[in-house]
């Protein structure tokens, strides 16, 4: 930390912390659900937990994005932001717009339309606080002494991400047109612009943690965002190919989201040859290995997964079931969440000047989430393609399948609580850090440099 | 070697051609002439159904085009599967719905909500998925035993 201001990030850290606990509870009342207990029914029907579960993750993961930029913006162009004080208005009204929204689940207040359920009146708020950020951003960005490809890439993608909210306010009578330009935000958004942000904060970790020269760094940035896009626009069509649009969608969709994963690949060769690469090595170990491991498990869990059911002749038959669940989730993990754990790992002890950069407990957090969350994959994978199969192929009805894959969600359940462990281990991390100050800025300045 | 400016130049333009053939695309596929959706027979009746599809957040737990959640049925030919008054039932059920054990949220939906439901889901069962009708519903009903 070199600047004041960028301890608000801390805030924003919190709070995802907060936020991505609640998510899990939540996930935890579905996997039981999906076992055959659903005892909370009557105060938490499935569509309840289901939109929550999904609309937390954004949330969190937004927050751990703002955070990041806070953080992050700052040191690139080196100069304080321009408003902390404005800057604790957002994170207040961004926490409280959220609460509002997970609230009004709870009492059918909301807007079906899935990853999107925030109400219209609360969408507009969103769009104000999110302007907020953005102005604070932008300004500090250009009234710095440099405006390097980390932070462009970076502020480019959350601004980016901004504006494809609006297409998913706009009003359809059809069912199909409301789908396709919800693909406009929930697909243009994972697999285009938040692929920035991430490259963004993993360029920004990169040349911290490895010491490798920035221009070597900030060139592949570029290749990588160069591929996310290439595949990633037209790659859209992947979400178009049974939902009521012409034909030609099967084969730009089908083409185009087959290439996605390159950029996912580049981003891993990417991470891996920049650490052997690097001389400098930065004592934060902890953080180098959320970086490395988000490089990854995104090729895994987005690349490897999401190529696994993309061609439509494997959709016809996966579209709409539980293995779109198993690769949403580690695809999620591995590139967002993950990467949010990184820059919250290197900054921690930065903000607050405790030096927890290579604990048994950091280590332990990170291996237990991770072989947590792969076993969740493997049951939803294990589920889905039995579900595939029985439902699809063989033409069962529907509950009757469902009846049969109830096992499957005791294991996902098993698997799930290992995942909880090594996330609340990382939380203790966490608090354990104590609240950032100024004092941090001195014991840096001996550190860096 | 690749240099960094080369690298942007990819980047940039990578982006703007892609770009330009998506919006080029959309403009294309939502021309009438390439319409599969028989967008003609969006009746009143199938638009207060979308409202009610939305304002209850059915996707929670149903799929519908193959998009939603993975707890309940898919719904895109259910008229053909179960018929109006299966549905209507449902629909308009005080207690929980639940067949065969998995709860659904009691809707207690009145006569006509539940007709522009059905209204809804009929123009849906008309649209061509693209092959995709085939896989998720008559091949089903046969199967289906109740
Ligand atoms: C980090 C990046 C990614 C994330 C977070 C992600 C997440 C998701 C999620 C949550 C869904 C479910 C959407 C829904 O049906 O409502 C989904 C669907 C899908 N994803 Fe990804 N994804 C990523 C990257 C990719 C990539 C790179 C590919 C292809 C190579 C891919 C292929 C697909 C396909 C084909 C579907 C549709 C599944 C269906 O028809 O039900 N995804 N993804
Ligand atoms: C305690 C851990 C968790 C459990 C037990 C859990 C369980 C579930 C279940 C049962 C579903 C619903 C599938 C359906 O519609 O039937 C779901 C959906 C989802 N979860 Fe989780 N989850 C957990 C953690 C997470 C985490 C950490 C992430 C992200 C990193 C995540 C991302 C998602 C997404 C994106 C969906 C929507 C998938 C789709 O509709 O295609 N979950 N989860
Ligand atoms: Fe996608």
């Amino acid at each position: 930390m070199k600047y004041k201001s960028q301890k608000v990030a801390y805030w924003f850290f919190a709070l995802s912390m907060l936020l991505l606990s609640l998510q899990l509870i939540y996930g935890l009342i579905m996997g039981f659900a999906h076992a055959g207990m659903d005892g909370l029914h009557e105060w938490i029907p499935f569509n309840t937990a289901k939109a929550v579960h999904t609309n937390l993750l954004v949330v969190w993961l937004l927050s751990g994005f703002m955070g990041a930029a806070y953080y992050i913006i700052p040191e690139e162009a080196q100069h304080e932001l321009v408003s902390v004080k404005l800057a604790y208005v957002q994170l207040i009204s961004l926490a409280l717009v959220g609460v509002a929204a997970i609230v009004g689940y709870h009492f059918n207040y909301w807007e079906g339309r899935k990853f999107l359920e925030i109400p219209r009146p609360l969408d507009y708020l969103v769009v104000v606080n999110v302007l907020l950020f953005m102005a604070l951003i932008l300004i500090t960005l250009f009234k710095g002494k440099r405006k390097t490809t980390t932070a462009l890439v970076m502020s480019m993608g959350l601004l980016f991400a901004a504006l494809l909210y609006l297409p998913g306010m706009i009003d359809f009578d059809s069912q199909v047109l409301d789908s396709f330009f919800r693909w406009w935000v929930v697909h243009l958004w994972v697999e285009g612009v938040w692929e920035l942000i991430m490259g963004g904060i993993l360029s920004f970790l990169l040349i911290k943690l490895t010491g490798v020269d920035r221009e070597v760094i900030e060139k592949w940035l570029y290749v990588i965002v160069g591929l996310t896009f290439l595949s990633g626009i037209l790659g859209t069509g992947h979400h178009y190919y049974y939902i009521g649009v012409n034909k030609i969608w099967l084969i730009v969709g089908g083409i185009f989201s087959a290439l996605e994963p390159l950029a996912f690949l580049a981003m891993a060769l990417f991470a891996v040859n920049m650490y052997r690469k690097g001389e400098k090595k930065h004592p934060n170990k902890t953080a180098l290995l959320w970086t490395i491991g988000s490089a990854i498990v995104s090729f895994i869990g987005a690349g490897l997964l999401g190529f696994a059911h993309t061609l439509p002749q494997t959709n016809l038959y996966t579209h709409g079931t539980i293995v779109t669940a198993m690769h949403g989730h580690l695809a999620f993990w591995g590139a967002y969440a993950m990467i949010v754990f990184a820059i919250i790992s290197y900054a921690l002890p930065n903000m607050t000047g405790r030096k927890f950069y290579d604990t048994a407990r950091g280590r332990m957090a990170f291996w237990i989430s991770n072989i947590g969350m792969i076993g969740m994959t493997v049951a939803f994978g294990v589920a889905g393609v039995a579900q595939v199969y029985m439902e699809r192929k063989m033409k069962m009805d529907f509950m009757t399948v469902q009846k049969d894959l109830e096992i499957h969600f005791y294991v996902l359940i098993i698997m799930a609580t290992l995942f909880i462990v090594g996330i609340t281990l990382y939380i203790i991390e966490f608090f354990k850090h104590g609240q950032p100050t100024d004092e941090a800025l001195e014991v840096n300045e001996l550190v860096e440099d | 070697m690749l240099s960094k400016k080369q690298a942007r130049a990819f980047f940039l333009g990578g982006t703007v051609v892609t770009f330009l053939i998506f919006i080029g695309l959309t403009v294309y596929s939502l021309g009438e002439a390439q319409d599969q959706s028989h967008s003609e027979n969006i009746t009143e009746a199938v638009v207060r159904g979308k409202k009610l599809w939305e304002s209850n957040n059915c996707m929670g737990c149903h799929t519908i085009m193959g998009e939603g959640g993975y707890y309940a049925p898919e719904l895109t030919k259910v008229v053909e599967r179960r018929g109006d008054a299966y549905i209507k039932a449902a629909l308009m059920s005080e207690q929980p719905w639940q067949p065969r054990g998995r709860k659904m949220v009691a809707y207690n939906m009145s006569e006509a909500e539940a007709d522009d439901m059905v209204a809804f889901f009929k123009w849906i069962g008309e649209i061509d998925l693209n092959g995709f009708e085939t896989v998720v519903s008559p091949l089903a009903k046969d199967k289906s035993n109740n």
